[in-house]
């Protein structure tokens, strides 16, 4: 197994996207750190519909609470966090999150990795129904005005929106009308007007990011594919979520690029004998998901893809998702209009874009990965499976645990799963290594 | 209109229970061609009523239904409502169905659409993104565009033009309805002894079964009949019931109440009186419907405004019903129920008002331990403010 280090022919030689990210994210912490204190405006966002483009022309710091929550999982402190918001009355029920969140207020925002600032706005879309509820629990803790950001999605199975379009253009202009409101809020707020020349340049930023990102996602299209969706990817998401439309966040995402281009290059893969291309779909289980990789990658499986990657990073990988910087506001608006409908909502009809991505990304076998605490990604998940399973004789593993309550974890039942199901696909598939052959080109692809 | 007396008023409950316990309406009345289903909380049923097509609720199963197909499509973390209303279109129960929507209320309810889309690929279903929100100057016009799109959807479905002057008529015959539903939870609230809260239940949900006009008929032979009860008012506390705005209770769980408690206002389908005042009869009728819904509509844990704070609708409900203490309900795994209880125990608690938090399930079918803890709360409640 290698990292993501690479030589790339434009100087970047010392990237290490695990390295960078990590430092990336301990900066952006350093930064909210002594937010308050320095008098900056602070706003909370969700990865998914939060008009952060807005927010940074008018230089807002950015607290993005799901972070906050995963970070306490990966540090092995959430069940603290957790106890503490049931202790305070919260169901065990519900998205733990949001509790590991309330546990962080009721500790006066010491999180592991610093003091996280009070926000002066926080924009909840709708996205995921949670966030509502929990702008609404900072509105009553905090005192945080809720702005809700509400995207029309995806309406129904099949249904297609193309710029332009009479559909689009009612939904953009809903979008526009918002962010209108918004952009007064963040005046009054800030006390400045809003530049559309800074608003451009921040689109600029992330179109270039998201041109790199996407070619991050097609790179692992490749056979051996040369990075892990579900352990390399979470630290690429965290970059594309924090450092949206930055330079620091184009110069990583360019860097990524070159370094797993050059790895696709050289035959690299995440792991040294690739046997099975997996496909996960939910969300990780931060507590343990190094744990959960290695019970995949001891057997040759590498997660190809996963729709994490689209929904929580902005779903802003399904194309034509490119801002027009000439029009600045009125293109952020159609494009937060599609990127919601083909990234996020789509989420509810799962089955249209995983049939699409086993087919992509050749893959032999999709994980399913259900959590009470997600109801956003979890409540159509044993359809989707059922569906994809009979329609498209698609193998698959559905296993439980949690984002990041360690106490859902329950690593001798998952073994015992994780190893049933590869004996299965080994039966099905066989499993020699792949031999570096492009996906596109191998006989035993499930389509 | 003939007079109803206790024996039709019983008659009349005992078709409303009928009605409550069928997953579609038994019969379709004159001039309309199908039923059309829509989940909870808020549809536009003027709409589906102007092109012939049958407004249903669906309201899941019930505790009469077992389910045998739903485990395989739903987590067993899922609430109930969702997992029976995806158990009877498995079983068939709803094929008569011209189409479904539901609605951004919640996660597990958008999903919805999507396992209809799956499995039942020939009855259309969709989400419809009614604006999470409505403080926003374009809602209005957004509401309206949304609604035209689903205005033609239906005239497809069934094969007719829905012209204004249609609209027209069913907004008039809907106003006719929410104004009788006002009337009886103004009996409710004033005289409380003359209607349970499971009476009123039973009355307010016929309408998810029957055409509206043939509901405010009923309605207005009921409401004649229980004005006219002459029953003793009890000692019992004056309470109020959150936590039926989408998941019902079982009717068996607001009898109990009952048998302790005056329940003098409450959320039970909050959805079918969610436009608060008439709709505007003149007019483009499609605009007066959006516009009804952003500036004329009730609260709900699953509705975002924020000119409605939800400990402020809730100390509304209390005040305005004369109400000593509230019920807290949810459903079990109903995230934003559980959430939003929490919230409101914490502010009762400050505001020293009394409260009883509950959790239930549609499926549950014993009560005893209820009983207990609501005769406990009702005694002391009588003892504090006696």
């Amino acid at each position: 197994m290698t990292t993501n280090t690479a030589t790339t022919q434009d100087g970047a030689s010392d990237f290490d996207a695990r390295v960078d990210g990590q430092r990336l994210m301990k900066a952006w912490y350093a930064g909210l750190d002594d937010a308050n204190a320095r008098g900056a405006h602070v706003a909370n966002v969700f990865v998914m519909g939060n008009a952060v483009e807005i927010l940074r022309a008018f230089d807002f710091e950015l607290v993005f609470p799901e972070i906050n929550s995963l970070q306490t999982g990966v540090r092995k402190a959430s069940e603290e966090y957790i106890r503490l918001s049931e202790d305070y009355g919260m169901s065990p029920d519900v998205c733990s999150y949001v509790k590991a969140d309330v546990g962080l207020i009721l500790k006066e925002q010491k999180h592991p990795a610093g003091q996280i600032p009070k926000a002066d706005i926080a924009i909840a879309s709708n996205m995921c129904s949670t966030f509502i509820k929990w702008a609404e629990i900072w509105e009553r803790m905090l005192g945080t005005p809720a702005f809700v950001l509400d995207l029309p999605g995806q309406r129904s199975a099949g249904f297609e929106v193309r710029q332009g379009d009479a559909q689009h253009a009612a939904d953009s202009r809903w979008v526009e009308a918002q962010f209108r409101d918004l952009i007064e809020k963040c005046e009054k707020l800030t006390g400045k007007r809003l530049d559309l020349d800074k608003l451009a340049e921040i689109l600029d930023r992330v179109n270039k990011m998201v041109a790199h990102w996407n070619a991050v996602m097609e790179l692992n299209r490749a056979c051996p594919a040369p990075f892990n969706a579900m352990l390399d990817g979470l630290t690429y998401i965290g970059i594309m979520n924090v450092y949206r439309g930055t330079d620091e966040g184009v110069e990583y995402m360019k860097n990524l690029e070159a370094s797993l281009r050059a790895r696709v290059a050289r035959g690299e893969g995440r792991v040294e004998n690739e046997r099975f291309r997996l496909l996960f779909s939910g969300t990780p289980c931060y507590v343990s998901m190094r744990r959960l990789v290695e019970l995949f990658e001891s057997w040759g499986g590498v997660f190809v893809y996963s729709d994490y990657l689209t929904f929580a990073a902005g779903g802003m990988d399904a194309g034509e998702l490119v801002y027009d910087t000439s029009r600045p506001l009125e293109s952020l608006a159609e494009i937060t209009t599609l990127a919601a409908q083909r990234g996020l909502s789509n989420q509810f009809f799962a089955h249209e874009r995983l049939a699409k991505q086993i087919r992509e990304y050749a893959v032999d076998g999709i994980v399913f990965h259900g959590i009470k605490s997600c109801r956003f990604v979890s409540s159509g998940m044993a359809d989707t499976r059922d569906y994809l399973g009979s329609r498209l004789d698609a193998p698959s593993l559905y296993i439980e645990s949690d984002l990041i309550d360690p106490r859902y974890w329950s690593d001798a039942q998952i073994k015992n799963r994780v190893d049933a199901f590869f004996e299965t696909l080994e039966r099905r598939v066989g499993g020699a290594p792949m031999e570096n052959q492009p996906a596109a080109q191998r006989r035993r692809s499930l389509l | 209109m003939p007079q109803v007396d206790e024996s039709g008023l019983n008659a009349i409950f005992e078709r409303c229970n009928m009605l409550r316990q069928a997953p579609v309406p038994p019969e379709l009345p004159e001039g309309f061609t199908q039923p059309f289903g829509h989940f909870p909380v808020y549809f536009p049923e003027e709409l589906a009523h102007a092109v012939g097509l049958l407004p249903t609720a669906v309201l899941g199963g019930g505790n009469q239904l077992e389910l045998k197909h739903a485990d395989a499509h739903m987590g067993s973390f899922v609430c109930s409502i969702c997992r029976s209303t995806a158990e009877l279109g498995l079983n068939g129960s709803l094929k008569s169905l011209a189409g479904f929507v539901t609605h951004p209320i919640c996660d597990a309810a958008k999903h919805l659409a999507g396992i209809w889309s799956r499995n039942f690929p020939e009855q259309p279903a969709q989400i419809l993104y009614l604006p999470q929100n409505v403080n926003s100057s374009g809602a209005v016009r957004y509401i309206a565009s949304e609604y035209q799109r689903l205005r033609h959807q239906l005239e497809n479905m069934a094969g007719r033009e829905a012209t204004d002057d249609d609209l027209k008529r069913s907004i008039r015959i809907y106003n006719e309805n929410r104004r009788l539903l006002r009337e009886l939870y103004a009996l409710r609230r004033d005289e409380p002894w003359k209607v349970s809260c499971s009476e009123s239940y039973l009355l307010l949900r016929a309408r998810t079964r029957m055409a509206c006009e043939q509901h405010s008929e009923m309605l207005r032979e009921a409401l004649a009949a229980l004005r006219a009860r002459e029953m003793p008012a009890q000692d019992k506390p004056r309470v109020i019931f959150l936590g039926g705005f989408c998941e019902q209770p079982p009717l068996e769980m607001l009898e109990t109440i009952d048998d302790t408690c005056y329940v003098v206002d409450d959320d039970l389908l909050i959805g079918l009186r969610w436009l608060t005042e008439d709709v505007p009869e003149t007019g483009d009728p499609v605009w007066a419907l959006a516009e009804s819904f952003v500036e004329r509509s009730a609260a709900s844990p699953v509705q975002h405004d924020a000119r409605k704070p939800k400990e402020g609708y809730l100390m509304d409900m209390l005040r305005d019903s004369r109400a000593d203490a509230a019920l807290l309900t949810a459903a079990k795994f109903c995230e934003p129920g559980l959430d939003e209880q929490v919230a409101w125990s914490k502010h009762l608690d400050q505001e020293n008002i009394h409260a009883l938090v509950l959790e239930f399930e549609e499926k549950s079918t014993s009560f005893e331990q209820m009983a207990m803890q609501l005769e406990t709360f009702a005694e002391s409640l009588l003892f504090s403010i006696a």
